[in-house]
């Protein structure tokens, strides 16, 4: 028997609003699985359990805020399965709907109770109109052009849940032939200004704790670039590669040679991650970065990682990111793209040890051969933690990355 | 299909890249890049879907024939006539 709790999905966030269960008592889980969705600072987050067992009750509703810590799901781990009342409902049917505000949270005491009891908040009201319905379903709605209206809820007190936009939008043509709704401006349901604060609040953790060492080195990419076009001559578009998914992989096989600058500093002395977990900054539309990692990058090859930041872009921008992505990054690649200037110099993600950045890649005059040649160049930095590493250690890592991008076809 | 109807769906798999470009206030001369902000990323999800759509190649070297509205319609329709 175990208590599943609201996780903390950064250093400064102290509530968390539970948006939607994908589970129901009697369900059973798995280790990895996402159970439910939570409203953050970085949009609707997908919750993950950390343990195989069955559900056996539900402590929290949608809409309650709670704070980091409080119980949300009662689960009967293997061996030790409690064997919960199996709701009679059908499997499609939402659970039994709780009284607004009721507090059933009794964790038995064994369990790892939260510090503070918290005091369940009610549901929120409906941030507009008189129609019910969930963040999730409101974004989803919106994305679809449904009009929330003509959605039959099946949530507490008839609150439409996502489950019943996507049966409406499943219903297929005839039934809802909307007009789009209008382009919502960048992520639905993404607060900016709770963004902002939430990357202030991680910038200046990292200024006031980090002492920052920075490297710069200029890299030649025309041998990356010449085999890029080949292979994507070869390809149809949507598998082509980009030269950021190169960048990216080189970067991953680096670490191996230089595995300090890899992990997250929790505990005193430090301890490099075995597994890559290579955050990529994506700037959002409209303002503000969120950096969601790519797990166990050193499993992936060029075309993997190319697949992997296609996915893990599409979600952060439009869809939704899993905790895990956000929580485990143990080092951060941040990219200007084409358009941006010659080099960035970053601010470390903590408690990451190390940032690197790509410029833009440009043709620049290089010298070969003892002749100046155009070559496409991009310089590419490293802002590491000089508690963890040196800035001889960190040069090598750079130059580990340059002479792997020189061979882009053993990549 | 005719410049109409390829600038409609232009505008279709564009704005499903990018949901906050407003089609009302898209400019026909508007740079996908420096004007809409699109990344990289964005740009191939956009010819990835032009792709899908039209069933063209699309290679890289006439990426450059899409860098704006206006652009991207005159290739598209060339291209489908071939």
């Amino acid at each position: 028997m175990s208590i599943f709790t609201m996780p903390s999905l950064g250093a400064d966030m102290e509530e968390g609003t539970l948006v939607e269960w994908l589970v129901k008592p009697g369900d059973r889980v798995a280790r990895g699985d996402v159970v439910a969705v939570v409203e953050t600072q970085k949009g609707a987050i997908e919750i993950e359990v950390f343990e195989t067992g069955e559900v056996t009750e539900l402590l929290a509703e949608p809409g309650q805020t709670l704070p980091v810590g409080a119980p949300l799901a009662r689960l009967g781990t293997a061996g030790a399965a409690e064997k919960a009342p199996r709701p009679s409902a059908t499997p499609t049917a939402p659970e039994t709907p709780v009284p607004a505000g009721s507090a059933r949270s009794a964790p038995a005491p064994s369990s790892p109770a939260p510090a503070a009891q918290p005091a369940a908040a009610p549901p929120r009201p409906a941030a507009t109109g008189a129609v019910l319905a969930s963040p999730a379903a409101r974004s989803r709605a919106a994305e679809l052009g449904l009009p929330l209206d003509q959605i039959a809820g099946s949530g507490p007190g008839g609150a439409i849940l996502l489950a019943d936009v996507g049966r409406q939008a499943d219903a297929g043509p005839g039934t809802a032939p909307q007009p789009p709704a209008p382009a919502p401006k960048g992520k639905p349901g993404l607060d900016m200004a709770e963004m902002r604060r939430a990357i202030a609040a991680a910038m200046s953790r990292s200024k006031r704790e980090i002492p920052h060492y920075y490297l710069g080195h200029e890299i030649d990419l025309q041998a990356a670039q010449d085999w890029l076009a080949a292979t994507n001559a070869a390809r149809t578009p949507d598998r082509r590669l980009l030269i950021g998914a190169l960048l990216i992989r080189a970067t991953v096989r680096a670490l191996a040679k230089v595995p300090e600058l890899n992990g997250r500093f929790e505990s005193d002395p430090f301890a490099p991650s075995a597994p890559v977990h290579c955050g990529v900054a994506v700037a959002m539309r409209g303002g503000g970065l969120i950096a969601p990692a790519i797990l166990d990058a050193q499993d992936k090859d060029t075309d993997a990682i190319m697949e992997a930041m296609r996915d893990i872009v599409a979600r952060t921008r439009t869809g939704r990111l899993r905790m895990s992505e956000i929580t485990q990054g143990t080092i951060t690649v941040s990219s200007l793209g084409e358009t941006g200037v010659d080099a960035l110099f970053g601010v470390i993600y903590p408690p990451q040890v190390a940032l690197v950045g790509f410029g833009a890649p440009r043709l620049r005059p290089m010298l070969r051969e003892g002749i100046v040649q155009p070559r496409l160049a991009v310089t590419i930095t490293l802002a590491a933690d000089h508690r963890i590493s040196d800035g001889r250690r960190g040069a090598l890592f750079l130059a580990g990355i340059d002479r792997l991008l020189q061979e882009p076809e053993t990549l | 299909m005719t410049p109409t109807q390829i600038r409609a769906a232009f505008i279709a798999d564009l704005t499903a890249v990018a949901p906050d470009i407003d089609p009302e206030t898209l400019g026909d001369n508007d740079h996908l890049q420096d004007d809409l902000g699109l990344d990289s990323m964005d740009f191939l999800n956009l010819v990835s879907a032009l792709h899908r759509r039209f069933g063209l190649p699309i290679p890289e070297a006439d990426y450059a024939r899409l860098a704006t509205p206006a652009k991207a319609v005159a290739y598209l329709q060339e291209a489908t006539a071939a």
